[in-house]
């Protein structure tokens, strides 16, 4: 425990020193450097929780009030602590190069100080014992946040994105402060371990649900997943990474944190976790496949991967609802193994897509084309990423997939009408999400990184190795978990029978139980790429020596065809789009051509979100009617925050 | 891995392309032609694998991967589906996701092959695919359900196995929605009518040939073999399910699966001679009318 505590002040420290130093670039080396130690540090607490299964906890008085420096790493900790400071390091090497050429421009410095608190923040959110301590940890981690996020504060764009996140991310908070406030009340402490012990809350429902608000505008549910499209293509790409990949991920840490206090969960709670994972996980991946700039795509992306998390989670607690312990294994499971491989293959996508901007200095998919050839490394970790997030076997995703299913497919067989029903939904809501997250990655690397350049991009350049490596780690990350996920299970049990209502020796066998097939997933892989292997040299020996000619692409026989040819991402994904197009809203703006000989014609679509007119706006327009009377008095203190301008002028 | 398991196996990659060759022979005999002959799938496969190939220069490695990861991965798929009471050579709880994703696997990478061309007709087959097989995938995984719970199995091989003639007297009905629901989708993943045509000859109407259009030589082979495995497989799937033949008698059970194996080609062949491609706005209706049958059938079957 120790150890973790001197890791997050070396973090400090290295964000501390970061500041002080003139040169950005011995910065960003102190920043990351710190951050790359203080993870390193980090990590072996966390893998000695998990190894050995038992907890390590430690607590100080504090003066503030109703607060103590309560502090400790259980296995659910230590299993969100991996993430967390793995996909940190990885990020901070990467951001060292990405960053270079904003030197000058914007603050560098600045950048990497809150950089490092929010990694530190994060941490200290998974290892707080105590609600007060849990919150300040929370602002904390909302406010770094919000300053990496308006990091290019000259653009306005950016900074409406910063507010928008501030806003979402301060109304999640305002639930979890009435949750932590009621739950408070009736223990009569906010130390976790007294909450732990008191036994079942009277109001276990209302704290429930508060959690599901509060937490999951941190993690994305819809509707609270205004912030997302917004925040994340504002960030810098290794700024995304890290909040898509794990930042977001607090918000179910949240969640499942909140499972432990509330005692034996009741069934309807399923029900609303399988219902919030279903609409979160098709409507993302419906406005992923509509969107044309490429991080706005995986943000939208992140919200369906937790849509998928918070369906394993559904699963398990309906499973814990009917009293079965397979349901419960495998939801849990699958969803805190998504909640791990997403981090990974998410954080290799948000790198690979700062990777293209880096490189092209556009994120807009339609101007790419044919970056294979001038990215490599980008683009063959791009692909993996891609194929590991639609969860095509042998890779991570599936495997975490294949869990929930699994679980689904189990619980298919009690004799309760609504628990089949609900699980039913979840393999075609699975089914269905599957699909389309193809269709999308399909367009995202196809459009991307295969055929011709949409537009001058003969000065593309590929990244330094700071920029590769981590790519590649990940890469790497997101094929091992995918061949050894057994294993990976193995880690797990700790956690799995910290959060499950059932004996250890009963989660024990499930785990085995699920490690069975798994395994078998892992040797079809193997098999898979085994065979791969060898169709690839059948194919070699049967052209060996034959003639292989070169040529133009068929295009009807013209033997011109020019890359303005080709499709579009937006013509990729239109039937999609048009298909569904009653969730989406398509705003569209077409000239169209005229006269005997037409100069220009132009189709502009745009699929802004809905929610924020819908939901979001209208809510907020109701409460404005309903404070307008207050708002007299505290305009002057209002007016007086707001001339403090948040962005600091050092450089 | 077992024995019998593996006899299924190799008997799907010795016999899918005959598959084609009954489609087209039914087709002819409608048209009242002679046709080619039965085994001309296998001649052109042997003929292509004999070729040399052109490439185009917008191409990259992703093009000649796809067709090789494609057959490879419908080559595993068909070892996770048994032949009526004959088992996969691999099953395990839980394989027929493997299953669904493998295909899924093999599309994707076809769809990427496509799309590395550049060329804006294999750019529309390729947005046709994935849109249709996004709605067919639902309708597979649905039934698939269904089928587990009404056999208490979560293994292809252990639910065809557990499919008796005893449980279709139990739910027919059942069993009868989830075939018709699978049968749609067979045709939707194999490209047939009325989805897609493959014998139409422009290009801005095909999805899966025009996806196909620059491959050539052994590149081209290869996918003609594995179209046919993938025509194989479902097909041994469909039939696991209606042709309750389970004597315990491996001759019998297996000469009764293959007969329904050839006679869901003929069925193919009858549906392409007697009705035209359906109009691309129309497919999707089709799609997610298989997943109404599917979801019917799971009503029923929780009565």
């Amino acid at each position: 425990m120790m150890l973790l505590l001197m890791a997050v002040t070396i973090m400090v420290l290295g964000g501390l020193a970061a500041l002080g130093v003139g040169q950005p670039r011995l910065a960003g080396r102190l920043g990351a450097g710190g951050v790359v130690v203080g993870s390193l540090m980090g990590l072996v607490p966390a893998l000695r929780v998990l190894w050995s299964g038992s907890g390590e906890s430690l607590s100080y008085a504090w003066s503030v009030p109703y607060g103590s420096f309560a502090v400790g790493i259980d296995p659910l900790s230590a299993f969100f602590l991996l993430p967390v400071l793995g996909i940190s390091a990885l990020a901070a090497v990467y951001g060292t190069e990405y960053l270079i050429p904003y030197c000058g421009k914007y603050s560098v410095r600045g950048h990497w100080f809150f950089y490092s608190l929010l990694v530190a923040s994060m941490t200290m959110v998974l290892v707080a014992r105590n609600a007060v301590l849990f919150l300040v940890a929370w602002e904390l981690m909302s406010v770094a946040s919000f300053f990496l996020v308006t990091f290019e504060h000259h653009k306005e764009s950016v900074r409406d994105a910063g507010w928008t996140y501030l806003v979402a991310t301060h109304v999640g908070a305002a639930f979890l402060l009435a949750f932590f406030v009621l739950l408070g009340n009736e223990v009569g402490s906010f130390d976790f371990d007294r909450i732990r012990a008191f036994g079942v809350p009277t109001s276990a429902g209302v704290l429930f649900l508060l959690a599901v608000v509060g937490f999951g505008a941190k993690a994305g549910f819809l509707p609270l997943h205004v912030w997302l499209p917004e925040a994340h293509p504002a960030a810098p790409s290794h700024v995304s990474a890290l909040m898509s990949g794990v930042m977001i991920k607090t918000g179910i840490y949240g969640i499942l944190r909140t499972l432990t206090f509330l005692g034996p969960p009741s069934p309807w709670w399923g029900y609303v976790l399988v219902g919030v994972g279903l609409t979160s996980g098709i409507i993302g991946v419906l406005f992923a496949l509509a969107q044309h700039d490429l991080k706005r795509l995986l943000a939208y992306h992140s919200v369906e991967n937790i849509g998928i998390i918070a369906l394993g989670l559904g699963v398990g607690v309906i499973g814990a609802g009917i009293g079965s312990p397979a349901l419960i294994v495998l939801g849990l499971c699958g969803g805190l193994l998504h909640v791990l491989n997403h981090a990974i293959f998410k954080s290799l996508l948000f790198l690979g897509a700062g990777s293209v901007f880096h490189g092209t200095g556009t994120r807009d998919i339609d101007f790419l084309g044919g970056l294979l050839k001038r990215m490599p490394w980008t683009g063959v970790t791009f692909l993996i990423g891609a194929a590991a997030i639609c969860g095509l076997p042998p890779l991570n995703g599936f495997v975490s997939e294949f869990l929930i299913y699994l679980g689904a497919f189990r619980g298919g067989a009690v004799n309760d009408a609504a628990v089949v029903g609900t699980l039913s939904a979840v393999i075609a809501g699975l089914a269905l999400i599957g699909g389309l997250a193809a269709a999308c990655f399909a367009k995202a690397f196809g459009i991307i990184f295969l055929g011709e350049p949409r537009t001058d991009l003969s000065r593309t350049h590929e990244g330094g190795w700071a920029m590769r490596l981590p790519m590649v780690v990940l890469a790497a990350g997101c094929v091992l978990l995918g061949l050894l996920a057994p294993l990976a299970l193995r880690l797990m049990a700790p956690v799995v029978a910290q959060l499950a209502p059932l004996a250890r020796n009963v989660v024990r066998t499930e785990l085995m139980a699920a490690a069975q097939p798994l395994a078998m997933v892992a040797r079809g892989g193997c098999g898979l790429l085994a065979m791969i292997g060898a169709l690839a040299l059948l194919r070699r020996r049967l052209l060996a020596r034959r003639t292989i000619g070169e040529g133009v692409t068929w295009d009807c026989g013209y033997a011109q065809p020019s890359p303005r040819m080709q499709y579009t991402a937006s013509s990729f994904a239109q039937p999609l789009t048009d298909f569904f197009r009653i969730f989406l809203w398509t705003e569209r703006r077409i000239s169209r051509p005229s006269g005997l000989f037409p100069r220009s014609a132009a189709l502009h679509t745009f699929t802004p979100d809905t929610y924020p007119r819908c939901c979001t706006l209208p809510c907020f327009a109701a409460s404005y009617g309903a404070f307008r009377d207050c708002a007299g008095y505290s305009t002057a203190a209002c007016n007086c925050t707001c001339s403090i301008s948040p962005w600091p002028s050092w450089r | 891995m077992n024995t019998a398991g593996s006899v299924s196996w190799f008997l799907a990659l010795l016999l899918a392309p005959l598959l084609l060759g009954i489609i087209n022979r039914t087709k002819a005999f409608f048209a009242g032609r002679q046709g080619a002959p039965l085994v001309q799938a296998y001649f052109d496969c042997w003929k292509l694998l004999q070729k040399g190939a052109v490439y185009s220069r917008t191409t990259t490695w992703v093009f000649v991967s796809g067709p090789v990861a494609g057959l490879a991965a419908v080559l595993a798929a068909a070892a996770l589906v048994p032949l009526g009471g004959i088992g996969a050579p691999v099953s395990f709880a839980g394989d027929l996701i493997l299953f669904a994703y493998l295909l899924g696997l093999m599309r994707f990478l076809t769809v990427l092959a496509a799309l590395d061309t550049g060329s804006s007709f294999e750019g529309m087959g390729a947005s046709r695919e994935v849109w249709f097989s996004a709605l067919a995938e639902p309708a597979l995984l649905l039934g698939l359900a269904v089928l587990a719970r009404e056999t208490k199995s979560l293994s292809l091989s252990g639910m065809i196995f557990a499919l008796t003639g005893e449980v279709w007297t139990r739910s027919g009905i059942i069993l009868l929605l989830l075939a018709v629901a699978l049968f749609i989708v067979l045709l939707a993943e194999n490209a047939r009518i009325p989805v897609d045509d493959p014998n139409t000859h422009l290009e801005l109407t095909m999805i899966h040939e025009v996806m196909v259009l620059d491959h050539s030589g052994p590149d081209f082979g290869f996918i003609l073999y594995g179209a046919a495995l993938k025509l194989w497989v479902l097909s041994a799937l469909l039939v696991g399910v209606v042709v309750p033949v389970r004597t315990g008698n491996p001759w019998l059970d297996g000469a009764a699966v293959l007969a329904g194996i050839m006679a869901v080609a003929v069925l193919v062949g009858i549906v392409e001679s007697c009705m035209a491609r359906l109009r691309l706005f129309r497919v999707p209706q089709l799609l997610v009318g298989a997943g109404a049958f599917s979801t019917l059938a799971l009503i029923l079957a929780l009565r």
